[in-house]
């Protein structure tokens, strides 16, 4: 089935080119107090000559043209979204509505905590799951999102061995690891070390072995890894690492496939950052927002961000209350303004009560079952054939194919069949990471998909390989059916255009 | 689907995990709830905040009670808005990144700068941001100056990622709540990376940008300057004030209070430093068929192309919100926004006059403001906010958490939802709160000590 009603009759307008002079939606309130003339409150030369250009439009036409933007998206409630390491899951609108409670969203950040009980205790209540959760007994909430989280914990590391009078260098990942990953290890001051990956996707040991040693602050680990595959030495790695006086990092991207299974604090991790916008359910809203706390071991404890959500016990048989904890002397300080994304916590707490501890469980049992069950359809027929699993076992959450096969044999590329997904109505794997798999694709299907959506899916990969060995250009001259086609992105970075010129 | 798979049960596939490392038993969380118990339960603990529909809220120090448009709501609650990715896949995400293309836009307008990005996390960490982008385009010099005005919350988190690029910081003080110009451009030199302002500053004073900047220029250092995007619809805006980076807190603009978050933060640069800007930034170009559209530019500098050389680790920000702040600026267009900049000067030129007329109030300083201002109380400023909060107004900020040196200090944030009525509350509430203090102040000290407060 081929997507239909494109829109492509229908160039791309601003709002700045539907704008008309004299136009406006907002009517403000009346000053309601002397209006003396500007220059008499504030000196000329600190006052702005014209004001800033702005749409002159009114209100219809702003909501039609952001409805008409708007289905010029793709979207997790339109259609399977199986990009792997993102874990596209469900939304479910109760968070919205909770989140938009007055009570939480009308509440100023300084708010003395006496009066910001609710929200408090909701936090704690966060810290306190996310901590049994990793299994590990301390949270900072503050991070923004994954990225953050990591950049604090290579923070906090770098502030634990500090501590002990000792300054590292080195930080060690696996080839696989996600982008932010060494990006991360840069901006923290430390030099990235590559391990390589062995034959069955996990860290290749003796070439950790070579690697490790004093200079070693931390290794960054995900744990499945970005092949979906869980690391079956996890345990030796952690004790390699410990030896030598080390951290162990868990980049919690893909949490999802273990929840209430394995906790990366049994696996001897002392840090983890968790993105509430994957594992529990925050819409990614095109590119955030998200949270990135994270759980720590006793040992990292004391450096963590200021400030901490604390409970303090109630004494004559009152009930306990909660407070903001400023007062951390070995704290790595602040990584944000205020107390973090707290509307982000109120929608995970919320997916958290809702599913509770065996709701958790399930949630990653199925997500496992989907990506496991995906991959077995994907073995067969032509995927089997042109798209081998690049990694032959059982999976966790995400499974990687090759597309190496497919473009040598069909002469399309893994970007080519991506984009030819578009027309059948499905949003693409990611594509091209992790970095050693060739042509790689990596598929996360989450627990909130069926098995008709799965199979669909799968039979429409099936008929894009059949029609390229018919017709390859289908899917080289891909999308046909979207809003516009491929775009030049090389005349975007080369002439980059990021504003619109006004006149 | 077991058998398509090949196993009797889902508990082969986790046997990939060792079994001593597996979870033993359900986790030591409630069990699940219905819909209806869970909402309960949400509304329970959202009954325990006093909101800013329960209290006239004067509380700002960078979040602000602004009118939030219904229309913004309507539209950012889209699912095609709400559950998208990241627009990797440019031809089914037009109309995230056009979104993105109009917010840069706007920002780029409102900052008087060429390049803006498509948003960071939020306003602190956008100026810690800032340090590590100016040590990468000043070869390596590591050292900032900045302004005691800056945000404190800004300077904590500068100071906490600094200790990742090695970078040392010094702060200038402030005379009359504006920044020592001398004192600043003694600190500045040929090392100095960058240079941090605030304007508006913390204490709501405007900083004369522009002659401030000439110490970083001289010595080649970057100037960094943080605005009230709200403000810039009267105050000169960075880019003309010779700022090579402006950025800030992005809430005032259609976003919610949200105990803090999310929000945004915005950042706009110079020409020059295009491809050394953090974050996601959106770009015009064409599609095969010569269709116009945009893609995400510039993606060589980001760490999922790039990794350890990428210009920041950021991934995931904070795309809903900058949206959200798209949808607000259009609505109040050119006219409005301009008009609602005027008007919290006014009332906040009002409010000043007003409280500075109450007993035991004066001010601050006598620098001009715009939407903030700092009052000095004659009585203790947590005693009396919390008189003040027993009469449902959330009087203000005290400045003595943040500045030891105000200890006296009240900071009040002005916007278009206090109106005159609400400010002459405030200022018979504090008259009333310091008055009573006093009183209870006699009467101790009467019977315990001598000292009485300033």
């Amino acid at each position: 089935m081929i997507a239909e009603a494109p829109m492509q009759g229908e160039r791309a307008e601003t709002i700045f080119e539907k704008s008309k002079a004299g136009r406006r939606a907002a009517v403000l309130p009346d000053a309601g107090v002397p209006e003396p003339p500007l220059e008499e409150l504030i000196p000329a030369k600190l006052l702005r000559a014209e004001p800033p250009r702005r749409p002159e439009i009114a209100e219809p036409e702003i909501v039609r043209h952001y409805n008409r933007l708007s289905r010029r998206n793709f979207d997790l409630d339109t259609g399977l979204y199986p990009l792997g390491s993102c874990t596209m899951k469900h939304n479910p609108r109760l968070n919205e509505r909770v989140a938009a409670l007055p009570g939480h969203a009308g509440l100023h950040p300084a708010q003395e905590p006496k009066r910001a009980q609710g929200a408090l205790e909701l936090m704690w209540l966060l810290q306190e799951s996310l901590a049994e959760i990793c299994g590990l007994p301390h949270v900072s909430l503050q991070p923004s999102a994954g990225s953050h989280g990591e950049l604090a914990g290579l923070l906090l590391t770098r502030a634990f061995h500090a501590d002990r009078g000792e300054a590292r260098t080195k930080v060690l990942a696996p080839d696989t690891s996600h982008g932010t990953n060494p990006a991360s290890v840069t901006m923290a001051g430390y030099e990235i070390v590559k391990v390589a990956t062995d034959e069955r996707g996990g860290v290749e040991m003796d070439d950790l072995r070579a690697k490790v040693d004093d200079e070693v602050a931390c290794l960054m680990l995900t744990n499945p890894n970005t092949l979906g595959l869980f690391d079956e030495n996890i345990a030796e790695i952690a004790a390699l690492i410990h030896e030598v006086g080390g951290t162990l990092y868990y980049d919690g991207a893909n949490l999802n496939a273990v929840m209430g299974h394995s906790r990366p604090g049994d696996m001897g991790f002392d840090i983890v950052h968790v993105n509430l916008h994957k594992s529990f359910s925050q819409p990614h809203g095109g590119g955030g927002p998200g949270a990135g706390p994270i759980a720590v071991s006793e040992r990292i404890e004391p450096f963590l961000p200021r400030p901490q959500v604390v409970r303090r016990e109630g004494d004559n048989g009152s009930g306990p209350t909660y407070d903001l904890d400023f007062d951390r002397p070995k704290s790595i300080g602040r990584l944000r303004g205020f107390q973090g994304n707290f509307g982000v916590f109120v929608r995970s707490g919320t997916y958290i009560l809702s599913l509770g501890a065996d709701g958790l469980a399930e949630a990653s049992e199925t997500a496992v079952l989907n990506a496991n069950y995906l991959k077995a359809r994907l073995a067969q027929g032509r995927a089997g054939k042109y798209l081998p699993v690049a990694f032959d076992r059982h999976c966790m959450h995400e499974f990687v194919l090759s597309g190496k096969p497919m473009k040598k044999e069909l002469g399309i590329a893994t970007l080519d069949l991506a984009k030819r997904l578009l027309d059948f109505g499905f949003h693409p794997p990611t594509v091209y990471f992790p970095l050693l798999v060739e042509e790689a694709l990596m598929v996360e299907p989450t627990e909130t998909e069926t098995k008709e959506s799965l199979d669909a899916f799968a039979e429409a990969i099936e008929q894009i390989l059949t029609e390229a060995e018919e017709d390859p250009e289908k899917a080289k001259q891909a999308p046909h059916t979207t809003p516009v086609r491929r775009l030049d992105e090389v005349k975007a970075t080369r002439k980059p255009v990021v504003r619109q010129p006004l006149d | 689907m077991l058998a398509a798979i090949g196993v009797e049960s889902t508990a082969e596939l986790f046997e990939q995990i060792p079994a001593p490392l597996r979870v033993d038993g359900p986790l030591a969380l409630p069990a699940g709830m219905s819909e209806a118990e869970v909402y309960e339960r949400l509304v329970e603990l959202a009954s325990r905040n006093v909101d800013r529909e329960e209290q006239i809220c004067f509380l700002g120090a960078g979040m602000y009670d602004h009118y939030v448009p219904a229309i913004v709501d309507a539209i950012t609650q889209r699912s095609e808005f709400l559950t998208p990715y990241t627009p990797y896949q440019p031809e089914i995400s037009q109309g995230g990144l056009q979104a993105m293309f109009e917010f840069q836009t706007m920002m780029s307008e409102l900052t008087g700068l060429p390049v803006s990005n498509a948003g960071l996390y939020e306003g602190p960490s956008s100026v810690a941001s800032a340090g590590y982008l100016a040590i990468g385009a000043t070869k390596g010099r590591r050292r900032f100056v900045v302004s005691h005005g800056v945000h404190p919350q800004s300077r904590e988190t500068l100071a906490t990622y600094a200790t990742g690029f090695d970078a040392t910081i010094q702060e200038v003080g402030l005379d009359d709540g504006l920044t020592d110009a001398a004192a600043l451009a003694e600190a500045v030199d040929g090392e100095t990376a960058a240079v941090f302002l605030q304007s508006p500053n913390f204490l709501g004073a405007i900083e004369d940008v522009e002659r401030l900047g000439a110490a970083a220029r001289e010595h080649g250092a970057l100037l960094v300057v943080a605005v009230d995007p709200m403000t810039l619809g009267v105050l000169k805006p960075p880019g003309e004030c010779g700022a090579d980076i402006a950025l800030g807190e992005g809430q005032p603009l259609g976003n919610r209070l949200d105990f803090g978050g999310p929000s945004f933060g915005f950042f706009c640069g110079s020409e020059e430093l295009i491809r050394r800007m953090p974050g996601r930034i959106a770009g015009e170009t064409d599609d095969v068929d010569g269709r116009r559209g945009f893609v995400l530019a510039l993606q060589t500098r980001e760490q999922h192309i790039r990794r350890e050389k990428a210009t920041h680790n950021i991934c995931t920000a904070q795309a809903l919100n900058a949206l959200a702040a798209t949808i607000h600026l259009a609505w109040l267009g050119r006219e409005g926004f301009r008009e609602l900049g005027e008007l919290l000067v006014r009332r906040t030129a009002y409010a000043r006059e007003r409280l500075a007329a109450v007993q035991g109030v004066e001010l601050l300083h006598e620098a001009p403001v715009a939407r903030e201002l700092a009052l000095r109380l004659d009585a203790p400023v947590e005693a009396v906010l919390e008189r003040c909060a027993e009469r449902g107004i959330a009087a203000g900020y005290p400045l003595g958490r943040e500045y030891p040196e105000y200890e006296d200090g009240l900071l009040v944030a002005i916007t278009e939802r206090r109106s005159r009525e609400q400010i002459d509350a405030l200022a018979e509430a504090l008259g009333a709160a310091i008055q009573a203090e006093h009183g209870d102040s006699v009467a101790n000290s009467a019977t315990k000590s001598p000292g009485a407060p300033r």
